[in-house]
């Protein structure tokens, strides 16, 4: 195994991250699928889940708006809760701007460039690139995963919408495809203490809010659980 | 733009449009800030160790709404039951898509047979 590795080229490296960047992909499109069904059953058209995901292309704040949108909750509180997740995209692009923004002679992209791989900045696209140790694999790792993401991520939505207009939502349990998700995408948040602190505040915070205040806003209120971040 | 915060309204289509495009142009300002306007800097830690919190404390929030709440009560109904398989499934480190599924097919077992 080290031997292989040792003697790895250049075009096998490019391949291997060509390969893993691809497979995510058709991962990814299958978890889009569900994103269609769910957006549909939360009451939005095909049109605006398609809309979703080809413009906010992130998928945790899409699945947040949409489940805040089906449980009744304002505009507002359904903006809120996607705004909060999508910050994290923030954070993503500080880190990725030192490895992609610029060429291999050290030179800025053109902003046009950084423009466009700015709407590709995402914890699938930063996971892929950070974990390559060369700029030069980073930027195939980047490019790879973005566009397969893109064009899986859209068509799943797609066929996941049109399915999901065509079937009793209720009925098939489509509802409950919103928490096993955000259950599924919570592993990575939970390897620290801290993390773990702040998901059992969110939660907490949402069951005993609830009754009190306007749907959605108890997930808004449930940011507090960051404060366990404050002490080093 | 963001209209005042109402209890309990169903969004119209163009409301949902307005969503649509608000968040989407929310998103994407964010993503250019920190990969354009921000980036490479090293931001003090203090906010890099609480914005790395905002997922876990978010995602879990969501999770107890869309599985223990319905409008403004608090319930348990056939969702919890999925929700319990998703975590299995979860904690077996089983694919996305098969936590999802086996959620939903556990959900509507429930409904179908309660």
């Amino acid at each position: 195994m080290s031997d292989a590795s040792s003697l790895s080229t250049p075009a096998a490296e490019r391949k291997r991250v060509i390969n893993a960047s691809l497979t995510l992909g058709g991962a990814v499109g299958i978890t889009a699928l569900s994103f269609g069904l769910a957006a549909v059953s939360a009451g939005a058209s095909v049109w605006q889940a398609c809309a979703l995901s080809f413009l906010t292309f992130t998928g945790a704040s899409q699945f947040s708006a949409m489940s805040v949108v089906g449980a009744g909750g304002s505009m507002g509180a359904a903006f809120g809760g996607a705004a909060l997740l999508a910050v994290r995209n923030f954070v993503y692009g500080v880190a990725l701007a030192g490895r992609l923004a610029n060429d291999e002679q050290g030179r800025r992209l053109p902003l046009l460039q950084r423009l466009v791989a700015a709407q590709f900045v995402i914890d699938e696209t930063t996971a892929m690139t950070t974990a390559e140790s060369t700029p030069r694999l980073a930027r195939t790792a980047f490019w790879v995963t973005a566009l397969s993401l893109f064009v899986t991520w859209n068509l799943g939505t797609l066929i996941g919408a049109l399915a999901g207009s065509f079937l009793d939502t209720q009925a098939l349990g489509f509802d409950a495809a919103f928490p096993a998700a955000f259950a599924a995408m919570l592993p990575p948040h939970l390897q620290t203490r801290r993390g773990k602190l702040a998901a059992i505040t969110g939660a907490v915070v949402v069951v005993a809010l609830t009754p009190f205040v306007p749907v959605g806003i108890p997930i808004l209120v449930a940011v507090v659980g960051v404060m366990f971040g404050v002490r080093r | 733009m963001i209209s005042a915060i109402v209890n309990g309204i169903a969004l119209s289509n163009s409301q949902l449009w307005v969503l649509v495009i608000v968040l989407s142009a929310t998103a994407y300002a964010l993503k250019v800030l920190g990969f354009v306007v921000v980036g490479g800097r090293t931001m003090p830690p203090l906010v890099d160790r609480c914005l790395a919190l905002i997922p876990a404390s978010l995602l879990a929030a969501l999770v107890a709404k869309d599985t223990f709440t319905s409008a403004q009560e608090f319930v348990v109904d056939a969702r919890a039951i999925g929700l319990a398989v998703a975590l299995v499934a979860v904690w077996r480190r089983a694919p996305f898509i098969v936590v999802v599924v086996a959620a939903m097919a556990a959900t509507a077992l429930v409904r179908a047979f309660a």
